[in-house]
């Protein structure tokens, strides 16, 4: 790419289905571009788009990411800009063609354009280890694993850490991929009862960095039922806060880690369980 | 594994043990599947060179022991003309 690279190019991915990519693609994206940095968020789901929905963009998709690669359209004309973030911008994902339709060569045209318009290139990676997640995180520079503390989750994001280091261009030149593990629905009382992995268990096992721990909060699912990313919808619950200090990890500033105690609910209380 | 872990110290101990031994099992036979597969590329880009063989007949296995691991290459080459011959490039 000889284009000048200003922007950063972060992949989240998962490999597993369901753990919160798009969730966190949503909030980190909001998150960044509340703090005035200019972002796109990029939906490589193709066929089963959601980061729109997730937006609350779903009635403004006119072009998609196809429809740029294969020339339908300008790249300007598919960019949905936010209605309330005007440093937020989505790059949706098609709905009906087939997951063929996404080229190698087509995602490096994209990606190079966008690399000198803008300070972040969020890829919204598919669940799987198929063409769109490859090429979800085919030219970042940095990742984020989006993990659940369940074993299922831990060992596809191993695999997929196993595939960016060694199927990224990054990767294939030699260098690496910056990896960092966002561990999301973590349930402070399961953790502490030993139910649920543990944040130490989860690092062990993966030994990557961790940028962020978002508790499992029904202002998570309130969010997106609204379709606003949970940073903006509201900034001063637990998981916002949780996504806002990840934001400031991966701008690449220290910030401490807090472990979420979590507030003892009524049961808790009913039978005097404590929360860690 | 002791059962009785699950009274007193929940499943994730367990979670946690199986995942451990699996990953190290998938994470080892990984790296095997990438060795091996450059491997049997550049030996058979090499032989091809010199004599004419048939890639069907090629067997490739690594045989990993604690101390030394072991390559065996098994390559069939018919030896009557016109099949067993030097190749100019």
């Amino acid at each position: 790419m000889t284009e000048k690279s200003s922007a950063r190019v972060v992949v989240v991915t998962s490999g597993k289905g369901g753990v919160g990519k798009t969730t966190s693609t949503a909030a980190l994206g909001a998150a960044l571009a509340q703090g005035g940095e200019k972002v796109v968020v990029i939906d490589f789901d193709v066929g089963l788009r959601n980061l729109d929905l997730v937006l609350g963009a779903e009635r403004r998709v006119v072009f998609d990411l196809i429809n740029v690669i294969h020339g339908v359209a300008k790249l300007p004309q598919a960019l949905i800009r936010d209605k309330r973030l005007e440093n937020l911008y989505l790059l949706p994902a098609s709905q009906t063609r087939d997951k063929d339709a996404l080229t190698e060569e087509g995602v490096a045209k994209v990606i190079g354009e966008l690399r000198s318009k803008f300070d972040w290139i969020i890829c919204d990676s598919p669940a799987g280890i198929e063409r769109g997640a490859t090429l979800a995180m085919r030219y970042a520079d940095a990742a984020i694993i989006v993990t659940n503390p369940e074993v299922s989750s831990v060992r596809d994001s191993d695999r997929i850490i196993g595939l960016l280091d060694s199927k990224t261009e990054k990767a294939e030149r030699g260098e690496c991929v910056d990896k960092q593990l966002l561990i999301t629905r973590y349930h402070p009382w399961r953790a502490a009862h030993g139910e649920m992995l543990s944040i130490d268990d989860v690092l062990e096992i993966l030994s990557i960095p961790l940028i962020g721990i978002i508790p499992e909060s029904e202002e998570v699912l309130r969010a997106s039922n609204v379709g606003s990313p949970i940073t903006l919808n509201n900034p001063a619950s637990t998981p916002a806060k949780a996504y806002f200090d990840a934001m400031r990890r991966l701008k690449g500033e220290a910030v401490p880690m807090l472990i979420p105690t979590g507030n003892r609910g009524i049961f808790d209380k009913l039978f005097g369980r404590k929360a860690a | 594994m002791n059962p009785l872990n699950l009274f007193r110290r929940g499943s994730a101990p367990i979670a946690r043990e199986r995942l451990q031994i699996l990953l190290a099992h998938e994470r080892s036979t990984r790296s095997q599947g990438d060795l091996l597969g450059v491997l049997r590329e550049e030996i058979l880009a090499l032989i091809s060179r010199h004599v004419c063989f048939d890639p069907d007949k090629v067997q490739i296995e690594m045989d990993r022991g604690k101390f030394v691991s072991t390559l065996a290459v098994d390559i069939e080459i018919p030896n009557a003309t016109p099949y067993f011959q030097q190749r100019i490039m």
